[in-house]
């Protein structure tokens, strides 16, 4: 992955699998004190804790078409290349969450990428689930909530429009030049 | 700055727009494989391509959806293309480059792009 942003979007998807309705991803990230981290959360149907020891095996799958599971030991080998560590926290029927940390001036440190890409397609794909998107950077943070959009929406109108999608872009693009202090 | 004002005016003008249109039974589907295979091949700017060229053209009727892996991942980006009374088109190893001209010729003009189909592969 070129990204941090694709394995994101890669592990997000292991939530909508998990049945979740509601799926909040989070990135702190300090150039200052030199450090990023991911949050992954769901409120899915959750993994046992021998489920959650076999997920980091490359050779465990859910799936029945093939014998390998990449997603989430290339999110780990991300976070731990670069000297920094990989998490996760998972109940049966409460959740999962998945906590990457990355030392961001490691010469192994995969960049973000286009994080508003991945939640803007999460959010045009899954149009029934919520997304919690939050960013915080040196220069400030925002948040988007999908439902708070619905609220404003009401029922008739899917968070998918491809306005409202316009909308959501220019929201992400607009804040992240904030919290970036351009 | 976008406000939460102007999406209740995009909202007033969708609710316009759904009265006006009706459900139609042709609609096109567009599924962009979206597991790892296809995300480290490079799906994402191929799907968002596809969103941009269909606002673009402001195509009616047409979803864009994102789907497993079907189990050719050496053939990633894969896009399949399901228009209602035909058969499923797959095109492979797309790019955000031939996304224009799978939307003007399949999608529109109803003209299947053979060179970027998987049976132009085999």
């Amino acid at each position: 992955m070129r990204e941090l942003s694709l394995n994101v979007m890669d592990v997000a998807q292991n939530c909508i699998t998990a049945k979740a309705t509601l799926v909040t991803i989070e990135v702190v990230e300090s150039d200052k004190d030199d450090f990023l981290d991911i949050y992954v959360k769901d409120n899915g149907c959750g993994m046992t804790k021998e489920q959650v020891e076999s997920v980091i095996d490359p050779f465990f799958t859910t799936r029945k078409t093939r014998k390998v599971g990449l997603g989430v030991p290339l999110f780990k080998m991300a976070a731990e290349q670069t000297g920094g560590s990989f998490n996760i926290d998972s109940t049966v029927n409460v959740g999962t969450t998945i906590y990457a940390h990355f030392i961001k001036s490691s010469v192994d440190m995969t960049p973000l990428g286009d994080i508003n890409s991945t939640v803007k397609i999460l959010i045009q794909c899954n149009p029934h689930i919520d997304f919690v998107f939050s960013h915080k950077a040196d220069c400030g943070e925002f948040t988007l909530d999908t439902r708070e959009l619905r609220e404003v929406l009401g029922s008739d109108v899917p968070l998918n429009t491809p306005d409202v999608l316009m909308w959501i872009d220019g929201f992400l693009e607009e804040q992240s030049n904030i919290i970036y202090g351009g | 700055m976008k406000s939460l004002a102007e999406l209740q005016a995009i909202r007033d003008k969708a609710k316009l727009e759904l009265n006006m249109r009706h459900e139609n039974p042709n609609a096109v589907r567009i599924l962009v494989g979206m597991a790892t295979c296809g995300i480290a091949a490079g799906a994402r700017p191929v799907l968002n391509a596809f969103t941009e060229e269909v606002a673009k053209r402001n195509l009616q009727d047409v979803t864009i959806t994102q789907t497993g892996c079907i189990g050719i991942c050496q053939f990633e980006p894969v896009v399949e293309i399901e228009i209602p009374g035909e058969d499923k088109v797959t095109y492979v190893k797309m790019t955000p480059e031939k996304v224009a001209k799978v939307v003007n010729d399949h999608i529109v003009n109803r003209n299947v792009v053979t060179e970027y189909t998987i049976g132009a592969y085999k």
